[in-house]
């Protein structure tokens, strides 16, 4: 009788005790429905604060194919509720029409440059001189709010690209000095250029050919015809077969590319009337190799050690070929010359060659060679260019240690 | 006229580059690609005239019979064969993976200028032998500099780290000054040129003095 | 001649005899070298590693066979690590050799993924000119490829539908042995302020650390240790694996190791040689 009296009391303590548990737990997940409804209801009743004055204005520096908008943030972006996830741009062709998306920035940006195709045939091609309206929609996980319609705004090309400023007064100030220099040279000042052992040696050189009875090699590198070092290459080959053509020393070009050859054979042809031995000159000795490194470099080895020219010229653009090509000729017995402002290159001709014009060395020497004043004084005008760049490296490192932001922004290029 | 004309092409286009530069019109956009795809047809149209000078010259060794014109004979047989073989057979297909032209390719002319580049192994050797002698005080900081550089791929043990230091700070520090300066050098230069040529101070590019 | 004369004077074919030597014997009786990954190799690893699956790379392939064993383990790695990442590639070349390099690296690769060309990506093939295609494709890729290198009008492409030009790409990566890479980052990094970073040879390597110093290129993989260094970082993250025989340019540091040392030894005999005859003189 104790016992089943137990075990009855028992079991409706449990029943008990199963129920209470049980009433506890909805009331908890309740109370927490409702917290979470309490918040989802606030949201939902209170989506973030729009964003305010939005300015859409034509994108500076352009082609006229995008305006740039602006917007003052949300209050409620990273302050307030700080429920603001990302701005949505929109635009449309007239304030109550249809507006569509152009893009999304996140939370604490308020800038978009709504950008677009200059082809009419393209998808997103961006119309110039057409109004468009613009609102930022501030987003927050499936809630939203519009600002106000900007201001229509029309994108037109601009004229002058005023980030590039800093580019023109260089190239201003650069040719001002070239061409104060010029002008006193022509007056007859004499110009003073310290001397290149490089220069000096071309004169020697192809004395040494034509004593020994040997052509003359050639080589313009392997640049294309509109590179600087190559058109260098071209002054100084005018005046190296020149002097070819007055000694009658035979000269041989194999070329890299079919321009280069084209160029180099005119010029050979001007230099050799110029020197009144048009009948010397032979177009079959500048010809079109291959425009391959490697095989064009076999092709002017295989030259070099059947040929044995007595004096080798590497003027213009090289690049893993130099040491090749310098080995061989010093294998084949050659004095050589070389030059080019490719400057991975330069430790090969250095160790290789007998004389080298490292960079802008190469570029200087017309002017070296002819000695011409109108020459000579664009060449003091580029020291003179070197020397302000040089003082303003200076004042420029001065500048950033001392934190002079005004004097570093002055030389901000925006391209 | 024959001596004007050119030159003022010259200095036309010259001019109009540059100023291109600093207007960002459309207009102005729509010339400099119209530019730049005729640059690119020049280009295609003188390979022609590459292939015209290369073949004529071969043809001629070989009819004289001049010292090597066996060579020259591989080198046309080589030239039209691959013409060939790419324009023929599969004509657009030529340059996928699997056909006779890109057989041709990766396994003759691939392994061709790999062996190529890799006699640069031995000529560097030869040339640094040969150079690298403490003649001056500069060629001892050249030789001394190389050397440290190259010890960088050689296990040093504890020394290792002071290497990898010195390599750092050579290539980080004198040798990025060093550049900088070249670059410096080759800018102006570069500019100075091309003022020259547009000028029409230059000329030996044309022919003329 | 003396023996130091001979020292100073040694004909060249024993010095490439050596070098023969030394590379054939080193190839045969290899060894693990110890490898130190400079931070600018880490930095385009790192990159690569940050990318999410579905955004677009773009390679840039300048280079030809003769610099086939310097860059194109570079090509492998970062092409394998961007596929296994399901990232986007667009690659392109520049170099008049370079078009069987790129068809080398992408057919195969591809294949290993399973990747569908079009829609894993588009190899928009060679052009000449490298400084005015660089200009033209930060205006719209169609300049200067209006079709793929297969033929294929690139707006029929599924993967270029939504990528114009430079802005689409998170980042170029140029992997060159020539002149166009001072054109990606003269054009595409100064004009366009696309986000770059270069693979180059061992020579020219140290011509780009102003580069990297100025924040024009964001990485720098220099020569075949770079590859190396880029093959280490890619086999910890386990993109590529020794066993699959993946480990191209790490194959060759023992030989690039002991020929640098008989450099040095030659460099040092012809010193000697000089200090003693000059001496005697």
């Amino acid at each position: 009788m104790k016992d089943k009296y137990i075990f009855r009391t028992g079991v409706l303590l449990i029943f008990l005790f199963m129920f209470t548990s049980l009433f506890l737990g909805m009331d908890t997940c309740l109370a927490q429905e409702m917290g979470e409804a309490e918040i989802l209801e606030d949201s939902l009743a209170q989506p973030p604060a729009p964003p305010t004055n939005v300015v859409a204005k034509d994108a500076p520096n352009d082609n006229g194919h995008a305006l740039l908008v602006t917007w003052t943030l949300s209050a409620d972006d990273g302050v307030g509720r700080n429920n603001v996830v990302s701005y949505q741009i929109l635009r449309s062709d007239s304030p109550e029409g249809e507006f569509e998306v152009r893009g999304l920035v996140p939370a604490g940006e308020n800038i978009f440059s709504d950008e677009g195709a200059k082809e009419k045939e393209d998808a997103n091609y961006f119309p110039p001189h057409k109004d468009f309206y613009y609102k930022v929609r501030a987003r927050s996980d499936g809630i939203f709010s519009d600002s106000e319609v900007s201001a229509p705004a029309q994108a037109y090309g601009q004229w002058y690209h005023t980030g590039k400023t800093p580019v023109l007064f260089a190239v201003i100030i650069f040719s001002t000095f070239a061409l104060v220099f010029i002008t006193v040279a022509r007056k007859g000042k004499e110009l003073y250029i310290r001397p290149l052992a490089g220069i000096e040696a071309v004169d020697e050189a192809i004395g040494r050919a034509t004593e020994m009875g040997k052509p003359i090699l050639y080589i313009l590198g392997l640049g294309s015809a509109d590179m600087i070092a190559t058109i260098a290459s071209f002054t100084i080959l005018s005046r190296v077969s020149k002097k070819t053509a007055e000694y009658q020393t035979p000269i041989l070009i194999p070329c890299c590319d079919p321009i280069v050859m084209a160029v180099a054979q005119e010029t050979v042809r001007a230099a050799y009337l110029e020197a009144g031995r048009p009948d010397d000159y032979k177009q079959e000795n500048i010809y079109y190799l291959t425009s391959m490194q490697f095989a064009y470099v076999a092709g002017v080895n295989g030259i070099m050690i059947r040929e044995k020219p007595a004096t080798n010229f590497y003027l213009g653009k090289f690049y893993a070929e130099s040491l090749l090509l310098a080995e061989t000729g010093s294998l084949a017995g050659s004095i050589q010359i070389s030059g080019t402002d490719e400057i991975a290159q330069i430790p090969f001709f250095v160790a290789a060659t007998d004389y080298t014009l490292i960079g802008e060395e190469l570029y200087a020497a017309s002017a070296y060679l002819g000695r011409e004043p109108v020459l000579l004084g664009t060449l003091k005008g580029q020291d003179w260019a070197k020397a302000l760049v040089m003082i303003f490296l200076i004042l420029g490192a001065l500048a950033a240690t001392f934190h002079f932001q005004w004097f570093l922004n002055l030389l901000k290029v925006q391209l | 006229m024959r001596r004007t004309l050119p030159i003022a092409v010259v200095a036309g286009v010259g001019l109009f580059m540059l100023v291109q530069y600093f207007i960002p019109l459309e207009e102005f956009e729509t010339l400099y690609e119209w530019a730049l795809d005729w640059t690119m047809v020049i280009g295609c149209f003188a390979m022609l005239l590459g292939l015209y000078s290369l073949t004529t010259m071969m043809v001629t060794k070989v009819k004289r019979k001049a010292p090597g014109w066996g060579y020259s004979l591989v080198a046309l047989a080589g030239l039209f064969f691959m013409v060939f073989v790419g324009v023929v057979p599969h004509y657009q297909d030529s340059l996928k993976y699997g056909t006779l032209f890109m057989d041709i390719f990766e396994y003759i002319y691939i392994p061709i200028q790999a062996a190529m580049f890799s006699l640069l192994a031995f000529y560097i050797a030869s040339a640094a032998y040969r150079a690298f002698r403490a003649r001056t005080v500069l060629a001892t900081i050249l030789l001394v500099s190389a050397i440290i550089i190259m010890l960088r791929l050689v296990p040093l043990g504890p020394l290792s780290g002071i290497n990898q230091w010195l390599v750092n700070f050579i290539l980080t520090v004198p040798n990025m000054a060093a550049k900088r300066a070249f670059w410096l050098g080759v800018g102006l230069g570069a500019t100075a040129t091309a003022l020259k040529i547009m000028l029409g101070i230059e000329r030996g590019y044309m022919g003329r003095d | 001649m003396n023996f130091y004369e001979r020292m100073m004077n040694l004909d060249r074919r024993w010095v490439y005899l050596v070098i023969g030597v030394v590379v054939v014997v080193t190839a045969i009786w290899t060894f693990r070298v110890p490898l130190y990954v400079t931070p600018e190799a880490r930095s385009v690893y790192d990159f690569v590693e940050s990318l999410t699956p579905g955004e677009v790379l773009m390679i840039g392939v300048d280079y030809d066979p003769s610099a086939l064993a310097e860059l194109h383990p570079m090509s492998y790695a970062i092409t394998r690590q961007c596929f296994s990442k399901d990232v986007k590639l667009l690659l392109c070349c520049l170099h008049q050799n370079g078009p069987g390099m790129v068809e080398q690296v992408i057919a195969q690769v591809a294949e290993e993924y399973g990747k569908v060309n079009g829609v894993d990506y588009v190899y928009l093939g060679y052009k000449p000119y490298p400084s005015i295609t660089i200009l033209a494709m930060g205006q719209n890729f169609r300049i200067p490829f209006p079709e793929d290198y297969y033929g294929t009008p690139l707006d029929s492409l599924p993967m270029m539908r939504t990528i114009t030009n430079y802005d689409n790409v998170r980042a170029i990566i140029n992997i060159s042995a020539g002149s166009a890479t001072e054109y990606w980052i003269n054009y595409a990094n100064g004009r366009y302020n696309a986000k770059l970073a270069i693979g180059v040879t061992g020579v020219m390597t140290s011509d780009y650390y102003p580069f990297l110093q100025s924040g024009q290129i964001f990485g720098l993989i220099g020569g075949m240790k770079g590859a190396s260094e880029y093959e280490y970082l890619a086999e910890k993250g386990g993109y590529i694996s020794k066993e699959k025989d993946q480990l191209i340019a790490s194959k060759s540091m023992p030989i690039q190791t002991t020929t640098h040392i008989v450099i040095i030894l030659f460099i040092v005999i012809g010193n000697i040689g000089y200090f003693m005859t000059k001496g005697k003189k």
